[in-house]
Protein backbone atom coordinates (compact mmCIF):
# COMPACT_ATOMS: atom_id res chain seq x y z
CA UNK A 1 0.00 0.00 0.00
CA UNK A 2 2.91 2.31 0.88
CA UNK A 3 6.26 1.45 -0.60
CA UNK A 4 9.46 3.47 -0.03
CA UNK A 5 12.43 2.47 -2.14
CA UNK A 6 15.69 4.01 -0.97
CA UNK A 7 14.06 7.38 -0.34
CA UNK A 8 16.13 10.39 0.70
CA UNK A 9 14.68 13.81 1.35
CA UNK A 10 16.89 16.80 1.93
CA UNK A 11 15.24 20.16 2.45
CA UNK A 12 16.97 23.08 0.81
CA UNK A 13 19.17 25.08 3.19
CA UNK A 14 19.57 22.10 5.47
CA UNK A 15 22.66 19.93 5.59
CA UNK A 16 21.40 16.72 7.13
CA UNK A 17 18.70 14.87 5.20
CA UNK A 18 15.30 14.69 6.90
CA UNK A 19 15.02 11.14 5.60
CA UNK A 20 17.96 9.07 4.41
CA UNK A 21 17.85 5.87 2.35
CA UNK A 22 14.52 4.75 3.77
CA UNK A 23 13.23 1.40 2.55
CA UNK A 24 9.92 0.13 3.84
CA UNK A 25 6.66 -1.48 2.91
CA UNK A 26 3.30 -1.07 4.54
CA UNK A 27 0.77 -3.67 3.44
CA UNK A 28 -2.93 -3.20 2.93
CA UNK A 29 -4.85 -3.31 6.20
CA UNK A 30 -1.80 -2.91 8.42
CA UNK A 31 -1.65 -0.74 11.53
CA UNK A 32 1.75 0.90 11.86
CA UNK A 33 3.20 3.14 14.57
CA UNK A 34 5.87 5.57 13.45
CA UNK A 35 7.95 6.51 16.47
CA UNK A 36 11.05 8.55 17.09
CA UNK A 37 12.10 11.84 18.65
CA UNK A 38 11.10 15.21 17.20
CA UNK A 39 12.99 15.91 14.00
CA UNK A 40 13.53 12.23 13.28
CA UNK A 41 11.59 12.48 10.01
CA UNK A 42 8.12 11.24 10.94
CA UNK A 43 6.32 14.28 9.55
CA UNK A 44 8.48 14.28 6.43
CA UNK A 45 7.45 10.68 5.88
CA UNK A 46 3.76 11.59 6.07
CA UNK A 47 4.23 14.60 3.80
CA UNK A 48 5.97 12.46 1.22
CA UNK A 49 3.08 9.97 1.23
CA UNK A 50 0.66 12.84 0.55
CA UNK A 51 2.94 14.23 -2.14
CA UNK A 52 3.14 17.52 -0.32
CA UNK A 53 6.88 17.10 -0.77
CA UNK A 54 8.89 15.22 -3.36
CA UNK A 55 11.80 13.01 -2.43
CA UNK A 56 15.30 14.18 -3.33
CA UNK A 57 15.99 10.66 -4.53
CA UNK A 58 14.35 7.26 -4.45
CA UNK A 59 10.88 6.05 -5.41
CA UNK A 60 7.60 6.12 -3.55
CA UNK A 61 4.52 4.10 -4.42
CA UNK A 62 1.24 4.84 -2.67
CA UNK A 63 -1.96 2.89 -3.36
CA UNK A 64 -0.38 1.40 -6.46
CA UNK A 65 0.75 4.73 -7.92
CA UNK A 66 4.28 5.85 -8.58
CA UNK A 67 4.30 9.33 -7.04
CA UNK A 68 7.13 10.53 -9.29
CA UNK A 69 4.95 9.88 -12.31
CA UNK A 70 1.81 11.37 -10.80
CA UNK A 71 1.09 14.70 -12.48
CA UNK A 72 0.15 17.66 -10.30
CA UNK A 73 -3.44 17.69 -11.39
CA UNK A 74 -3.82 14.06 -10.39
CA UNK A 75 -2.53 14.64 -6.86
CA UNK A 76 -6.09 15.39 -5.59
CA UNK A 77 -7.17 11.91 -6.71
CA UNK A 78 -4.36 10.42 -4.64
CA UNK A 79 -5.38 12.46 -1.63
CA UNK A 80 -8.96 11.26 -1.87
CA UNK A 81 -7.65 7.81 -1.06
CA UNK A 82 -5.77 9.05 2.00
CA UNK A 83 -7.36 10.41 5.15
CA UNK A 84 -5.43 12.69 7.50
CA UNK A 85 -5.71 13.42 11.19
CA UNK A 86 -3.54 15.94 13.02
CA UNK A 87 -2.58 16.85 16.53
CA UNK A 88 -4.39 20.20 16.24
CA UNK A 89 -7.63 18.72 14.76
CA UNK A 90 -7.91 21.39 12.02
CA UNK A 91 -11.68 21.73 12.18
CA UNK A 92 -13.47 24.72 10.67
CA UNK A 93 -14.60 26.81 13.65
CA UNK A 94 -17.66 28.25 11.91
CA UNK A 95 -19.14 24.89 10.91
CA UNK A 96 -20.81 22.37 13.19
CA UNK A 97 -19.89 18.68 13.46
CA UNK A 98 -22.09 17.60 10.59
CA UNK A 99 -20.97 20.47 8.33
CA UNK A 100 -17.30 19.89 9.08
CA UNK A 101 -17.59 16.28 7.98
CA UNK A 102 -19.85 17.06 5.02
CA UNK A 103 -17.39 19.73 3.84
CA UNK A 104 -14.85 17.01 2.96
CA UNK A 105 -17.39 15.44 0.62
CA UNK A 106 -18.84 18.66 -0.77
CA UNK A 107 -15.46 19.87 -1.99
CA UNK A 108 -14.85 16.71 -3.95
CA UNK A 109 -18.24 17.10 -5.60
CA UNK A 110 -20.18 14.27 -3.97
CA UNK A 111 -23.96 14.46 -4.46
CA UNK A 112 -26.06 15.79 -1.62
CA UNK A 113 -28.03 12.56 -1.25
CA UNK A 114 -24.84 10.59 -0.73
CA UNK A 115 -23.60 13.08 1.87
CA UNK A 116 -26.87 12.91 3.81
CA UNK A 117 -26.54 9.16 3.95
CA UNK A 118 -22.89 8.64 4.87
CA UNK A 119 -22.19 11.52 7.26
CA UNK A 120 -24.57 10.24 10.02
CA UNK A 121 -23.07 6.76 9.61
CA UNK A 122 -19.56 8.00 10.21
CA UNK A 123 -20.71 10.18 13.13
CA UNK A 124 -22.00 6.99 14.74
CA UNK A 125 -18.78 5.16 13.92
CA UNK A 126 -16.63 7.66 15.84
CA UNK A 127 -19.10 7.74 18.73
CA UNK A 128 -20.55 11.24 18.41
CA UNK A 129 -24.22 10.30 18.24
CA UNK A 130 -26.42 13.22 19.21
CA UNK A 131 -23.68 15.83 18.80
CA UNK A 132 -23.99 16.52 15.10
CA UNK A 133 -25.13 20.12 15.63
CA UNK A 134 -22.40 21.10 18.10
CA UNK A 135 -19.80 23.67 17.10
CA UNK A 136 -16.13 22.72 17.56
CA UNK A 137 -15.69 25.09 20.52
CA UNK A 138 -18.51 23.29 22.30
CA UNK A 139 -16.65 19.99 22.16
CA UNK A 140 -13.84 18.54 24.27
CA UNK A 141 -10.45 17.87 22.68
CA UNK A 142 -11.23 14.19 22.40
CA UNK A 143 -14.55 14.89 20.73
CA UNK A 144 -12.94 17.33 18.30
CA UNK A 145 -10.42 14.68 17.34
CA UNK A 146 -13.29 12.27 16.74
CA UNK A 147 -14.82 14.79 14.35
CA UNK A 148 -11.47 15.07 12.59
CA UNK A 149 -11.28 11.30 12.29
CA UNK A 150 -14.81 11.14 10.95
CA UNK A 151 -13.87 13.74 8.35
CA UNK A 152 -10.76 11.81 7.40
CA UNK A 153 -12.67 8.54 7.11
CA UNK A 154 -15.97 9.65 5.59
CA UNK A 155 -14.76 9.11 2.04
CA UNK A 156 -13.55 5.59 2.93
CA UNK A 157 -9.86 6.15 2.20
CA UNK A 158 -7.49 3.24 1.68
CA UNK A 159 -4.95 4.80 4.02
CA UNK A 160 -5.38 6.87 7.16
CA UNK A 161 -2.40 8.97 8.25
CA UNK A 162 -2.47 10.21 11.82
CA UNK A 163 0.16 12.70 12.95
CA UNK A 164 0.25 12.53 16.76
CA UNK A 165 -3.53 12.34 17.05
CA UNK A 166 -3.35 11.99 20.85
CA UNK A 167 -0.76 14.72 21.29
CA UNK A 168 -3.25 17.25 22.73
CA UNK A 169 -5.43 14.77 24.58
CA UNK A 170 -5.24 13.31 28.06
CA UNK A 171 -4.40 9.61 28.38
CA UNK A 172 -7.89 8.48 29.37
CA UNK A 173 -9.47 10.12 26.35
CA UNK A 174 -6.65 8.86 24.12
CA UNK A 175 -7.83 5.29 24.69
CA UNK A 176 -11.16 6.19 23.11
CA UNK A 177 -9.36 7.76 20.15
CA UNK A 178 -7.27 4.63 19.69
CA UNK A 179 -10.41 2.49 19.78
CA UNK A 180 -11.82 4.53 16.92
CA UNK A 181 -8.58 4.18 14.96
CA UNK A 182 -8.66 0.44 15.60
CA UNK A 183 -12.26 0.29 14.41
CA UNK A 184 -11.28 2.14 11.24
CA UNK A 185 -8.35 -0.23 10.76
CA UNK A 186 -10.69 -3.21 11.04
CA UNK A 187 -12.66 -1.99 8.03
CA UNK A 188 -9.54 -2.76 5.98
CA UNK A 189 -8.06 0.73 6.02
CA UNK A 190 -4.31 0.92 6.41
CA UNK A 191 -3.42 3.15 9.38
CA UNK A 192 -0.08 4.88 9.85
CA UNK A 193 0.20 6.77 13.12
CA UNK A 194 3.13 8.93 14.12
CA UNK A 195 3.29 9.26 17.89
CA UNK A 196 5.31 9.97 21.00
CA UNK A 197 2.87 8.18 23.26
CA UNK A 198 4.74 5.15 24.64
CA UNK A 199 1.80 3.87 26.65
CA UNK A 200 -0.41 3.63 23.60
CA UNK A 201 2.21 1.94 21.46
CA UNK A 202 2.97 -0.57 24.17
CA UNK A 203 -0.67 -1.40 24.77
CA UNK A 204 -1.64 -1.84 21.12
CA UNK A 205 1.12 -4.26 20.18
CA UNK A 206 1.16 -3.36 16.53
CA UNK A 207 3.98 -2.97 14.04
CA UNK A 208 6.45 -0.26 15.13
CA UNK A 209 8.82 1.60 12.82
CA UNK A 210 11.35 3.76 14.64
CA UNK A 211 13.10 6.64 12.94
CA UNK A 212 16.20 8.40 14.20
CA UNK A 213 18.01 11.17 12.35
CA UNK A 214 16.04 10.28 9.23
CA UNK A 215 16.93 6.58 9.24
CA UNK A 216 14.88 3.54 10.05
CA UNK A 217 16.55 2.08 13.12
CA UNK A 218 13.89 -0.47 14.01
CA UNK A 219 11.02 -2.18 12.22
CA UNK A 220 9.26 -4.65 14.41
CA UNK A 221 5.91 -6.39 14.18
CA UNK A 222 4.00 -6.40 17.47
CA UNK A 223 6.56 -3.97 18.92
CA UNK A 224 6.71 -1.60 21.85
CA UNK A 225 7.73 2.06 22.07
CA UNK A 226 11.06 1.71 23.87
CA UNK A 227 14.06 -0.04 22.43
CA UNK A 228 13.53 -3.81 22.68
CA UNK A 229 16.81 -5.55 23.42
CA UNK B 1 -20.02 20.15 -9.75
CA UNK B 2 -21.96 21.52 -6.81
CA UNK B 3 -22.93 24.97 -8.01
CA UNK B 4 -24.72 25.81 -4.77
CA UNK B 5 -21.62 25.03 -2.74
CA UNK B 6 -19.38 27.15 -4.97
CA UNK B 7 -21.74 30.12 -4.86
CA UNK B 8 -22.04 29.84 -1.11
CA UNK B 9 -18.25 30.00 -0.82
CA UNK B 10 -18.13 32.96 -3.23
CA UNK B 11 -20.75 34.79 -1.20
CA UNK B 12 -18.81 34.21 2.04
CA UNK B 13 -15.63 35.44 0.40
CA UNK B 14 -17.20 38.60 -0.98
CA UNK B 15 -18.87 39.38 2.32
CA UNK B 16 -15.77 38.87 4.45
CA UNK B 17 -13.86 41.12 2.12
CA UNK B 18 -16.59 43.70 1.78
CA UNK B 19 -14.46 46.85 1.87
CA UNK B 20 -11.97 45.46 -0.63
CA UNK B 21 -14.78 44.24 -2.86
CA UNK B 22 -16.48 47.62 -2.85
CA UNK B 23 -13.20 49.38 -3.62
CA UNK B 24 -12.60 46.94 -6.44
CA UNK B 25 -16.06 47.43 -7.90
CA UNK B 26 -15.72 51.22 -7.78
CA UNK B 27 -12.29 51.27 -9.43
CA UNK B 28 -13.33 48.79 -12.10
CA UNK B 29 -16.50 50.78 -12.77
CA UNK B 30 -14.71 54.09 -13.11
CA UNK B 31 -11.83 52.80 -15.17
CA UNK B 32 -14.12 50.94 -17.53
CA UNK B 33 -16.46 53.88 -17.97
CA UNK B 34 -13.55 56.25 -18.63
CA UNK B 35 -12.09 53.85 -21.12
CA UNK B 36 -15.53 53.50 -22.69
CA UNK B 37 -15.85 57.26 -22.91
CA UNK B 38 -12.48 57.35 -24.65
CA UNK B 39 -13.71 54.76 -27.12
CA UNK B 40 -16.88 56.76 -27.68
CA UNK B 41 -14.70 59.77 -28.45
CA UNK B 42 -12.76 57.75 -30.99
CA UNK B 43 -15.98 56.63 -32.62
CA UNK B 44 -17.30 60.17 -32.58
CA UNK B 45 -14.21 61.52 -34.28
CA UNK B 46 -14.31 58.77 -36.88
CA UNK B 47 -17.97 59.37 -37.57
CA UNK B 48 -17.67 63.12 -37.98
CA UNK B 49 -14.48 62.80 -39.96
CA UNK B 50 -16.20 60.52 -42.41
CA UNK B 51 -19.23 62.72 -42.53
CA UNK B 52 -17.28 65.86 -43.24
CA UNK B 53 -14.55 64.44 -45.44
CA UNK B 54 -16.97 64.23 -48.34
CA UNK B 55 -18.37 67.67 -47.65
CA UNK B 56 -15.25 69.68 -47.00
CA UNK B 57 -14.96 72.59 -49.36
CA UNK B 58 -13.64 76.05 -49.78
CA UNK B 59 -16.06 78.87 -49.74
CA UNK B 60 -15.20 82.04 -51.62
CA UNK B 61 -17.59 84.66 -50.30
CA UNK B 62 -18.43 87.54 -52.57
CA UNK B 63 -19.11 91.12 -51.64
CA UNK B 64 -22.50 92.46 -50.64
CA UNK B 65 -23.46 96.09 -50.19
CA UNK B 66 -22.96 96.02 -46.44
CA UNK B 67 -19.85 93.79 -46.40
CA UNK B 68 -16.58 95.51 -45.40
CA UNK B 69 -14.03 92.69 -45.75
CA UNK B 70 -11.55 92.22 -48.62
CA UNK B 71 -12.05 94.58 -51.50
CA UNK B 72 -15.72 95.12 -50.68
CA UNK B 73 -15.43 98.42 -48.82
CA UNK B 74 -13.84 100.03 -51.86
CA UNK B 75 -15.86 98.43 -54.66
CA UNK B 76 -19.27 97.74 -53.13
CA UNK B 77 -21.33 94.74 -54.08
CA UNK B 78 -19.93 92.25 -56.55
CA UNK B 79 -20.80 92.80 -60.21
CA UNK B 80 -21.66 90.24 -62.81
CA UNK B 81 -18.36 90.87 -64.63
CA UNK B 82 -16.42 90.31 -61.43
CA UNK B 83 -18.32 87.10 -60.82
CA UNK B 84 -17.40 85.80 -64.24
CA UNK B 85 -13.73 86.67 -63.93
CA UNK B 86 -13.57 84.99 -60.48
CA UNK B 87 -15.16 81.92 -61.98
CA UNK B 88 -12.66 81.85 -64.84
CA UNK B 89 -9.75 82.26 -62.52
CA UNK B 90 -10.96 79.44 -60.27
CA UNK B 91 -11.40 77.14 -63.25
CA UNK B 92 -7.82 77.82 -64.24
CA UNK B 93 -6.51 77.01 -60.76
CA UNK B 94 -4.80 73.69 -60.24
CA UNK B 95 -6.50 71.16 -57.91
CA UNK B 96 -10.05 72.47 -58.26
CA UNK B 97 -12.48 69.63 -58.90
CA UNK B 98 -15.77 71.45 -59.11
CA UNK B 99 -17.17 74.91 -58.70
CA UNK B 100 -20.69 75.68 -57.68
CA UNK B 101 -22.13 79.15 -57.61
CA UNK B 102 -24.54 79.86 -54.75
CA UNK B 103 -26.56 82.92 -55.58
CA UNK B 104 -27.66 85.32 -52.90
CA UNK B 105 -31.21 84.05 -53.13
CA UNK B 106 -30.12 80.43 -52.70
CA UNK B 107 -27.86 81.41 -49.80
CA UNK B 108 -30.71 83.22 -48.06
CA UNK B 109 -32.93 80.20 -48.48
CA UNK B 110 -30.29 77.89 -47.03
CA UNK B 111 -29.66 80.30 -44.15
CA UNK B 112 -33.33 80.39 -43.26
CA UNK B 113 -33.53 76.61 -43.30
CA UNK B 114 -30.51 76.12 -41.08
CA UNK B 115 -31.59 78.68 -38.51
CA UNK B 116 -35.30 77.90 -38.71
CA UNK B 117 -35.33 77.14 -34.98
CA UNK B 118 -33.72 80.46 -34.13
CA UNK B 119 -36.34 82.96 -35.15
CA UNK B 120 -34.74 86.26 -33.98
CA UNK B 121 -31.62 85.64 -36.05
CA UNK B 122 -33.68 85.02 -39.15
CA UNK B 123 -35.87 87.99 -38.42
CA UNK B 124 -33.09 90.53 -37.91
CA UNK B 125 -30.82 89.37 -40.69
CA UNK B 126 -31.55 91.20 -43.92
CA UNK B 127 -31.43 89.16 -47.08
CA UNK B 128 -28.94 91.63 -48.50
CA UNK B 129 -26.48 90.77 -45.73
CA UNK B 130 -26.16 87.15 -46.85
CA UNK B 131 -23.35 86.92 -49.38
CA UNK B 132 -23.41 84.86 -52.55
CA UNK B 133 -20.48 82.48 -52.84
CA UNK B 134 -18.54 80.00 -54.92
CA UNK B 135 -18.41 76.60 -53.25
CA UNK B 136 -15.26 74.84 -54.40
CA UNK B 137 -14.47 71.19 -53.98
CA UNK B 138 -10.81 70.24 -54.24
CA UNK B 139 -9.62 67.20 -56.16
CA UNK B 140 -7.81 65.94 -53.13
CA UNK B 141 -9.89 66.58 -50.00
CA UNK B 142 -6.87 66.53 -47.74
CA UNK B 143 -4.85 68.89 -49.91
CA UNK B 144 -3.78 72.34 -48.85
CA UNK B 145 -6.19 75.08 -49.73
CA UNK B 146 -3.26 77.52 -50.14
CA UNK B 147 -3.20 77.95 -53.96
CA UNK B 148 -6.87 78.84 -54.15
CA UNK B 149 -6.69 81.21 -51.20
CA UNK B 150 -3.70 83.03 -52.61
CA UNK B 151 -5.41 83.57 -55.95
CA UNK B 152 -8.67 84.68 -54.43
CA UNK B 153 -7.56 86.81 -51.49
CA UNK B 154 -7.83 90.41 -52.51
CA UNK B 155 -9.37 89.72 -55.91
CA UNK B 156 -12.02 92.29 -56.83
CA UNK B 157 -15.46 91.29 -55.59
CA UNK B 158 -14.16 88.73 -53.07
CA UNK B 159 -14.80 89.40 -49.39
CA UNK B 160 -12.97 86.37 -48.07
CA UNK B 161 -12.03 82.71 -48.41
CA UNK B 162 -12.97 80.23 -45.77
CA UNK B 163 -11.53 76.75 -45.64
CA UNK B 164 -13.93 74.34 -43.89
CA UNK B 165 -11.05 72.04 -43.08
CA UNK B 166 -9.41 74.62 -40.83
CA UNK B 167 -12.57 74.79 -38.74
CA UNK B 168 -12.81 71.04 -38.57
CA UNK B 169 -9.15 70.72 -37.59
CA UNK B 170 -9.75 72.72 -34.45
CA UNK B 171 -12.69 70.54 -33.63
CA UNK B 172 -10.67 67.38 -34.15
CA UNK B 173 -7.83 68.66 -32.03
CA UNK B 174 -10.26 69.33 -29.23
CA UNK B 175 -11.79 65.87 -29.46
CA UNK B 176 -8.39 64.20 -29.78
CA UNK B 177 -6.92 65.81 -26.70
CA UNK B 178 -10.05 65.14 -24.67
CA UNK B 179 -9.90 61.52 -25.76
CA UNK B 180 -6.20 61.20 -24.93
CA UNK B 181 -6.71 62.62 -21.46
CA UNK B 182 -9.57 60.27 -20.75
CA UNK B 183 -7.72 57.20 -22.04
CA UNK B 184 -4.58 57.99 -20.04
CA UNK B 185 -6.58 58.32 -16.82
CA UNK B 186 -8.40 55.12 -17.67
CA UNK B 187 -5.12 53.25 -18.14
CA UNK B 188 -3.82 54.41 -14.75
CA UNK B 189 -7.07 53.30 -13.15
CA UNK B 190 -6.93 49.94 -14.89
CA UNK B 191 -3.46 49.37 -13.45
CA UNK B 192 -4.88 50.25 -10.04
CA UNK B 193 -7.74 47.84 -10.68
CA UNK B 194 -5.31 45.03 -11.50
CA UNK B 195 -3.43 45.60 -8.26
CA UNK B 196 -6.68 45.75 -6.31
CA UNK B 197 -7.85 42.47 -7.80
CA UNK B 198 -4.56 40.85 -6.83
CA UNK B 199 -4.82 42.24 -3.32
CA UNK B 200 -8.43 41.23 -2.87
CA UNK B 201 -7.71 37.68 -3.93
CA UNK B 202 -4.68 37.54 -1.68
CA UNK B 203 -6.69 38.73 1.32
CA UNK B 204 -9.44 36.32 0.46
CA UNK B 205 -6.98 33.44 0.21
CA UNK B 206 -5.54 34.42 3.56
CA UNK B 207 -8.99 34.67 5.18
CA UNK B 208 -9.85 31.22 4.00
CA UNK B 209 -6.52 29.48 4.43
CA UNK B 210 -8.10 26.93 6.84
CA UNK B 211 -10.76 25.98 4.35
CA UNK B 212 -8.39 25.74 1.45
CA UNK B 213 -5.83 23.73 3.38
CA UNK B 214 -8.53 21.21 4.29
CA UNK B 215 -9.83 21.18 0.75
CA UNK B 216 -6.39 20.32 -0.53
CA UNK B 217 -5.96 17.68 2.14
CA UNK B 218 -9.15 15.81 1.33
CA UNK B 219 -8.37 15.91 -2.37
CA UNK B 220 -10.51 18.70 -3.77
CA UNK B 221 -9.43 19.38 -7.35
CA UNK B 222 -7.64 22.60 -8.15
CA UNK B 223 -10.77 23.66 -9.94
CA UNK B 224 -12.82 23.35 -6.76
CA UNK B 225 -10.23 25.07 -4.61
CA UNK B 226 -9.68 27.96 -6.99
CA UNK B 227 -13.10 28.47 -8.52
CA UNK B 228 -14.60 30.42 -5.59
CA UNK B 229 -11.69 32.88 -5.71
CA UNK B 230 -11.82 33.18 -9.47
CA UNK B 231 -15.57 33.78 -9.28
CA UNK B 232 -15.02 36.40 -6.61
CA UNK B 233 -12.78 38.38 -8.97
CA UNK B 234 -15.11 37.86 -11.90
CA UNK B 235 -18.25 38.84 -9.99
CA UNK B 236 -16.60 42.02 -8.71
CA UNK B 237 -15.55 42.74 -12.30
CA UNK B 238 -19.06 42.05 -13.53
CA UNK B 239 -20.69 44.37 -11.01
CA UNK B 240 -18.10 47.03 -11.87
CA UNK B 241 -18.96 46.59 -15.51
CA UNK B 242 -22.69 46.94 -14.83
CA UNK B 243 -22.06 50.23 -13.02
CA UNK B 244 -19.80 51.32 -15.88
CA UNK B 245 -22.56 50.51 -18.36
CA UNK B 246 -24.90 52.85 -16.52
CA UNK B 247 -22.26 55.57 -16.45
CA UNK B 248 -21.54 55.10 -20.15
CA UNK B 249 -25.19 55.42 -21.12
CA UNK B 250 -25.25 58.66 -19.14
CA UNK B 251 -21.95 59.78 -20.68
CA UNK B 252 -23.23 59.15 -24.18
CA UNK B 253 -26.25 61.40 -23.85
CA UNK B 254 -24.20 64.04 -22.03
CA UNK B 255 -21.38 63.89 -24.56
CA UNK B 256 -23.80 64.09 -27.45
CA UNK B 257 -25.81 67.00 -26.18
CA UNK B 258 -22.72 69.02 -25.29
CA UNK B 259 -21.14 68.31 -28.65
CA UNK B 260 -24.36 69.15 -30.46
CA UNK B 261 -24.42 72.56 -28.86
CA UNK B 262 -20.90 73.26 -30.13
CA UNK B 263 -21.16 71.61 -33.47
CA UNK B 264 -24.71 71.30 -34.66
CA UNK B 265 -24.50 69.12 -37.74
CA UNK B 266 -23.09 65.66 -38.35
CA UNK B 267 -22.55 64.68 -34.74
CA UNK B 268 -23.98 61.23 -34.32
CA UNK B 269 -23.42 58.32 -32.03
CA UNK B 270 -25.71 55.41 -32.68
CA UNK B 271 -26.91 52.97 -30.04
CA UNK B 272 -24.96 50.33 -31.91
CA UNK B 273 -21.74 52.26 -31.22
CA UNK B 274 -22.64 52.45 -27.56
CA UNK B 275 -23.42 48.72 -27.36
CA UNK B 276 -20.14 47.93 -29.07
CA UNK B 277 -18.23 50.03 -26.54
CA UNK B 278 -20.11 48.43 -23.63
CA UNK B 279 -19.29 44.95 -24.93
CA UNK B 280 -15.63 45.88 -25.31
CA UNK B 281 -15.69 47.19 -21.72
CA UNK B 282 -17.23 43.94 -20.50
CA UNK B 283 -14.67 41.76 -22.24
CA UNK B 284 -11.84 43.93 -20.95
CA UNK B 285 -13.23 44.03 -17.40
CA UNK B 286 -13.77 40.28 -17.16
CA UNK B 287 -10.43 39.59 -18.82
CA UNK B 288 -8.54 41.82 -16.42
CA UNK B 289 -10.31 40.58 -13.29
CA UNK B 290 -10.31 36.95 -14.37
CA UNK B 291 -6.72 36.72 -15.50
CA UNK B 292 -5.39 38.66 -12.51
CA UNK B 293 -7.36 36.44 -10.11
CA UNK B 294 -6.07 33.37 -11.87
CA UNK B 295 -2.44 34.48 -11.81
CA UNK B 296 -2.68 35.53 -8.15
CA UNK B 297 -4.24 32.20 -7.26
CA UNK B 298 -1.43 30.31 -8.87
CA UNK B 299 0.91 32.09 -6.50
CA UNK B 300 -1.07 31.71 -3.29
CA UNK B 301 -2.94 28.46 -3.69
CA UNK B 302 -0.41 25.95 -4.89
CA UNK B 303 -1.26 22.30 -4.48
Amino acid sequence: MIHFDNVTKTYTNQGRPALENVNLDVEKGEFVFLVGPSGSGKSTFLRLVLKEERPTSGRIHVAGRDLARLTNWKVPQLRRRIGCVFQDFRLLPNKNVYQNIAFALEVIGKPRRFIRKVVPEVIDLVGLEGKRDRMPDELSGGEQQRVAMARAFVNRPMILLADEPTGNIDPATSIGIMKVLDRINRTGTTVVMATHDAAIVDSMRKRVIELEYGKVVRDQSRGVYGQAY
Amino acid sequence: MRAQFVFHEVWIGLRRNLTMTVALVVVVAISLSLLGTGLLFVKQVDNTRQFWQSRVQLSVYLCTKSELGGTCAKNGAVTLAEENSIKNELEATHDVASIQFVSQRAAVKQFREEFASDEPIVKYTASSQIPPSFEIRLKNTEADAGPVSSVMDGAPGVSGVIDDASILDQFYRLLDSARNAVVIIAIFLLVAAIMLVANTIRLSAFNRRRETSIMRLVGASNFYVQLPFLMEGLIAGLIGWLVATGLLIGAKSLLLSSLRSVFPVGVQLSTADLIEVIIVAMILGLLICGSTSFLTLRRYLRV
